[in-house]
């Protein structure tokens, strides 16, 4: 369990996103149409983009302050990211590229990795030979591999073919179980967000409409998922 | 051949890899300053550095010639020291690496603005400083511009003339050039010298640019 305590206000484009949540939670999943600010969300988190004013915090831990005037640099945030277009690095094998993050502490042991995210027959591979699903799994050991106090993902399963989602969707339990490492993830479809989370973000135009446990969420906003789902 | 004409050519090629070697880290580092950052006088090391591919190649060398001479502001402290460049070997390198360095920059910089940011980003979301992002990610992305580059310079540097003769002469043993040479025999009518030193040329600027195409194909 994770203390989320992001409260911050962010120009996006031509609208201003405010994000207001704070919950004890294992995942959060941030839910949406495309453009409503969520991936700039994670962004804000993760330390890529300034937020213009508010504050984020992971389990006590306060990443951005702008009232303290206080912005933990990217590289010290500790926090693992994986965007949607995943961008392994290309000139780099699947081993050095799960191995890049460098940190000094505690890691999870990269067997442990490798057996979560079965990479054992990807580690001597080429980048630019994986599937969608391939990339997406070396993508996520190569966060967790820098021992992140939260992980970020955008759109874990866009890049996934439909019959291999199941497979990263249990990665990304065992990632919440198995390790503890919590989970923020954006995402469109609502099944994903109920299958991981135990709280969910309805986010649009910038604004929170509703937050609260997926299912429970999900069902109060019915009309606008299905909104959601038609555009 | 004979050993006058060897030694010209071995001389060549060797300035033109000190050169190329002079020219390779300020060259990279003003790269990627163009191409990563904005800092006041940009536009003037822009203009700077672009300078010697403009500029008449003899002027270059006579601004190298007052810089370096012993009155000249470089020259004067080098003096100090007991170093003397103009009509050295010295020289003829430096020539070369002034008159190459547009060429690299410009490559390079080339190079650096392609690596998208992103992957920059990602590497310090794992925890990598501004030096370990610079040398495991931007730069390895950046290496085939930065090659291409390095032999763009290279081969300016083997056929430099205008800059060398006038700040490096054309000693016959010390700072005479495959270029600067061709013309100097030439000049007394020596033209079987001539021709052989321009056969070298092609040689050489041949091979130079067939291993370029095959290192750039391989990257």
């Amino acid at each position: 369990m994770a203390a989320f305590d992001l409260d911050f206000t962010l120009e996006q484009g031509e609208f201003t996103l405010s994000f207001k949540v704070h919950v004890d939670a294992r995942a959060l999943a941030l839910f949406g149409p495309s453009g409503s600010g969520k991936t700039s969300a994670l962004e804000a988190v993760a330390g890529l983009r300034m937020p213009r004013r508010g504050r984020i915090a992971v389990n006590g831990r306060v990443l951005v302050d702008t009232d303290g005037h206080m912005n933990i640099p990217v590289r010290h945030r500790h926090t693992g990211y994986v965007p949607q277009d995943i961008l392994l690095f290309p000139h780099l094998n699947v081993r050095d590229n799960v191995t890049y993050g460098r940190r000094a502490g505690s890691r999870p042991d990269l067997s442990v990795l490798i057996d979560l995210l079965e990479l054992a027959p990807l580690m001597n591979r080429r980048v630019g030979s994986l599937s969608g699903g391939e990339r997406q799994r070396v993508a996520m050991a190569r966060a967790l591999y820098s021992h992140p106090e939260v992980l970020l993902l955008d759109e874990p399963l866009a890049a996934v073919d439909l019959p291999r989602r199941r497979r990263i969707v249990d990665a990304l339990i065992g990632i919440r179980d198995q390790l503890g490492v919590p989970l923020i993830y954006v995402t469109h479809l609502p099944e994903e967000a109920l299958t991981v989370a135990d709280w969910a973000v309805l986010i649009d135009n910038g604004r929170i409409l509703a937050e609260g446990p997926p299912k429970q969420t999900f069902d109060t906003f019915g009309s606008f998922r299905s909104n959601v789902q038609s555009r | 051949m004979t050993a006058e004409i060897r030694d010209i050519a071995i001389f060549t090629t060797v300035a033109a890899i000190a050169a190329t070697a002079l020219m390779l880290v300020p060259g990279v580092a003003v790269a990627w300053l163009l191409a990563r950052r904005d800092f006041r006088g940009k536009s003037l090391v822009e203009t700077l550095v672009s300078l010697p591919l403009v500029m008449p190649p003899v002027a270059t060398g006579l601004l190298l010639l007052w810089l370096f001479s012993r009155r000249g502001p470089l020259g004067a402290a080098l003096a100090r020291i007991g170093i003397e460049i103009v009509f050295t070997p010295a020289a003829v390198v430096i020539a070369m690496a002034v008159m190459g360095l547009p060429l690299l920059v410009r490559t390079a910089r080339a190079g650096f603005e392609q690596v998208t940011r992103r992957y920059e980003q990602i590497a310090e979301t794992l925890g990598a400083g501004p030096w370990r992002v610079f040398s495991t990610v931007t730069l390895p992305l950046a290496a085939r511009n930065i090659l291409a580059g390095a032999v763009l310079g290279f081969s300016r540097a083997l056929g430099e003339f205008g800059a060398t003769i006038v700040v490096a002469g054309s000693i016959p043993g010390r700072t005479r050039t495959l270029a600067v040479g061709i013309y100097s025999f030439t000049e007394s009518g020596q033209d079987e010298q001539a021709a052989v030193l321009l056969a070298i040329s092609v040689v050489i600027a041949f091979v130079a640019v067939f291993a370029s195409n095959r290192l750039a194909r391989e990257a």
